[in-house]
C-alpha cells in the first residue's frame, strides 16, 4: 500500500519508520528538538525529535500552527527530489533551494541524524497526486 | 544545482608586484606576528604603497583564530576605513580576514550567525589572500574556522560571499617555511585533493582539480621538503593548494577530515599532520566496500594503467604511505607519542566529534559508530583497514 504526499496516513507511517530505525536511533540519540517540514503553500509535517525517538508526528493543514526549533520549507518539486534521493537536504539548504529556519550549525553537528531520518522517510510507499 | 566558486588567481613568480596594480586608497593586512617580524607584511606594504595605497597591519592572528581577535581586527578595520583587506599567512590569518571583513562590513554580525544561507552583501571592501604556507586552499575557499576561547570550542562556517576576491599565490613566500611545516601543510593539501575527489559531492567542475592537484603533491612534496629553495617545488606546490582549494571548496571533504579534526582537536596536534594520519586508512576502509574512485587517481598520476578499481585504491594508499613516510610524518596515533591509556580514554570522544564534523557525512562509505572506533584503534597500531 502507498501513502499519499502529504497526508495524515503518510506521516503516520513515516512516524513508525523513525521509530522502527536502529540507525537513526543511533545517530540521533543526543538530539532534542521538533522540526516541521513545510510544503511551501500547503501542509505541514510536525516532529517531536527527541534522543533517537519520534515522540510525536502530526500533519498540519495549517504548518504555521506550531512554534518548533526548526522549519524547513521547500516546494512540492523539492520535496519529490528529496524522497526520492535526487536532493541531498544540505545541498538543498546550501544553494537555498530548501529554507531552513533555525540553528544551521545544530544541523550540521548532526547531520548523520538528519541522512537517517531521510531514509527513514524515503521508506514510506510514496504517491504524488 | 549547485555553485563553482574562485577568486581572480595570480601566480607564480612575482606574483606579488600584482598588487603594484591595485586601485584603492586603504588596505588593512591581516597576519600574524611572526610574518610582521619576519619582514614578509613589509614587503606586501611596500607593494601596496606602490599603488598609492596607505595601509595598516593587524598582526595580532594567533593559531587557531579567535572569535575575540577577530573582533578586535574588525574594529580596526572600522577605523582605518580600508577598501581591501588583505589577508595574508597560513589559514588562521586567512581565515581570521574573511570573519573581519564580515564585521567590518556588518559591525552588529556575530561570526557565529554566518553560514551560506545569510546574504551578507558585502561592498565597502574587497579581500585578498596571501597565502605562506601551502596546504590549507583557504585563498581559494569559502570556509572559515574560528574559535570561541570564552567558550573553548572551535566552529567552522562559511559563506560564498567569503570566496576571497583575489587571491595571490607567490613560491618566494614559502621559501623560508620549515621542513616539518612544508610536509605538513602539503600533506594537507594531498588530503583535500584525494577527498574532494571521492567526495559524493563530487563534480564535474571539481574532479580535474583535484587529479591535477594530487599528481603535483606527489610529484613535488619530497622535493620541497628536501629543499626549502627549490623554486620550482616550492611553485608547483603552492599551485597544488591553491587548485586543491578550489577542487574540495566547491565539492566537500570526508572521513580522514572528520577524524583528523577530532584527533587534532582532542590532542592538539596541526591539522595538516591530522589529517595526513588518517588518509591511508580511509582510502583502505573506503575501497574495501568497492567504493571510491581512487583508481582514477591513481591512473592520472601515473602509478599504473589498469583500470581495475581495487588495484588502483591498494596502489594510491601504498604510494600515500610512502609519500608520508619520506617526508616524517608519523603513520599511527601511538607514533604521536600518545599513549594507549590516554587514547583508550579519549576514544569515545573522538568518535563522537568525527561523527559530528561537518565532512563526515559526505565521505563515500560512513562506518557506525563501532566501526569508526575499531577504525581509530587501527590508526592507533598502525595496522592498515582490513574490513
Amino acid at each position: 500500500m502507498s501513502y499519499k504526499f502529504p497526508s495524515p496516513e503518510w506521516v503516520a507511517n513515516f512516524h513508525e519508520q523513525i521509530n522502527s530505525s536502529d540507525a537513526y536511533a543511533n545517530a540521533a540519540k543526543t538530539w532534542e528538538g521538533d522540526i516541521t517540514l513545510i510544503i511551501e503553500g500547503g501542509a505541514g509535517i510536525y516532529l517531536d525529535l527527541w534522543h533517537g525517538k519520534c515522540r510525536a508526528a502530526e500533519y498540519l493543514t495549517d504548518p504555521h500552527v506550531k512554534a518548533p526549533e526548526f522549519k524547513i520549507t521547500a516546494d512540492m518539486e523539492k520535496w519529490k527530489k528529496v524522497l526520492a534521493g535526487k536532493l541531498d537536504p544540505v545541498q538543498g539548504m546550501v544553494t537555498r533551494q530548501i529554507k531552513l529556519d533555525g540553528n544551521l550549525v545544530k544541523i550540521m553537528k548532526n547531520v548523520k541524524a538528519a541522512q537517517e531520518l531521510v531514509r527513514c522517510a524515503t521508506k514510506v510507499p510514496t504517491v504524488y497526486e | 544545482m549547485w555553485y563553482f566558486s574562485s577568486p581572480f588567481v595570480v601566480f607564480g613568480e612575482e606574483a606579488l608586484s600584482h598588487l603594484e596594480q591595485l586601485q584603492g586608497e586603504r588596505a588593512l593586512i591581516v597576519t600574524d606576528a611572526t610574518l610582521a617580524k619576519l619582514g614578509i607584511a613589509a614587503r606586501i606594504e611596500a607593494a601596496l604603497h606602490k599603488a598609492g595605497m596607505a595601509t595598516r597591519v593587524f598582526a595580532e592572528v594567533e593559531p587557531e583564530p579567535s572569535l575575540q581577535t577577530t573582533r578586535r581586527g574588525a574594529q580596526v578595520a572600522a577605523d582605518f576605513a580600508p577598501d581591501w583587506i588583505v589577508g595574508l599567512g597560513g589559514g588562521s590569518p586567512m581565515d581570521a580576514s574573511k570573519a573581519i571583513w564580515a564585521m567590518y562590513e556588518h559591525p552588529d554580525l556575530d561570526p557565529t550567525e554566518i553560514n551560506p544561507m545569510v546574504t551578507l552583501g558585502l561592498s565597502k571592501a574587497k579581500l585578498i589572500a596571501i597565502p605562506t604556507t601551502s596546504g590549507t586552499g583557504s585563498e581559494a575557499t569559502w570556509a572559515l574556522v574560528l574559535t570561541d576561547t570564552a567558550e573553548k570550542r572551535k566552529f567552522s562556517t562559511g559563506s560564498r560571499e567569503l570566496v576571497p576576491t583575489l587571491a595571490i599565490v607567490d613560491p618566494t613566500l614559502t621559501q623560508a617555511l620549515p621542513p616539518r611545516i612544508t610536509a605538513d601543510t602539503g600533506l594537507d593539501a594531498l588530503t583535500h585533493a584525494i577527498e574532494g575527489y571521492v567526495t559524493t559531492w563530487h563534480n564535474d567542475f571539481t574532479d580535474g582539480l583535484c587529479l591535477k592537484a594530487s599528481q603535483l603533491v606527489f610529484d613535488y612534496l619530497a622535493r620541497a621538503v628536501a629543499d626549502g629553495n627549490d623554486l620550482e617545488a616550492r611553485e608547483h606546490m603552492g599551485n597544488a593548494a591553491t587548485i586543491a582549494g578550489l577542487g574540495f571548496g566547491n565539492a566537500n571533504l570526508g572521513l580522514a577530515h572528520a577524524m583528523g579534526h577530532s584527533f587534532g582537536a582532542l590532542f592538539k596536534q596541526p591539522h595538516g599532520r591530522a589529517v595526513a594520519l588518517y588518509l591511508p586508512y580511509t582510502i583502505d576502509y573506503t575501497a574495501n566496500a568497492g567504493l571510491g574512485r581512487y583508481g582514477d587517481i591513481a591512473r592520472f598520476v601515473g602509478f599504473t594503467d589498469s583500470r581495475d578499481e581495487a588495484e588502483g585504491a591498494r596502489l594510491l594508499a601504498a604510494k600515500v604511505r610512502e609519500l608520508e613516510q619520506a617526508v616524517s610524518q608519523p603513520m599511527s596515533i601511538a607514533a604521536f607519542g600518545i599513549d594507549r591509556a590516554d587514547f583508550r580514554d579519549h576514544l569515545p570522544k573522538l568518535v563522537e566529534y568525527a561523527e559530528q564534523d561537518t565532512q563526515f557525512f559526505t565521505a563515500p562509505r560512513i562506518p557506525e559508530s563501532e566501526e569508526l572506533a575499531q577504525m581509530f584503534e587501527y590508526v592507533y597500531e598502525g595496522k592498515p583497514i582490513d574490513f
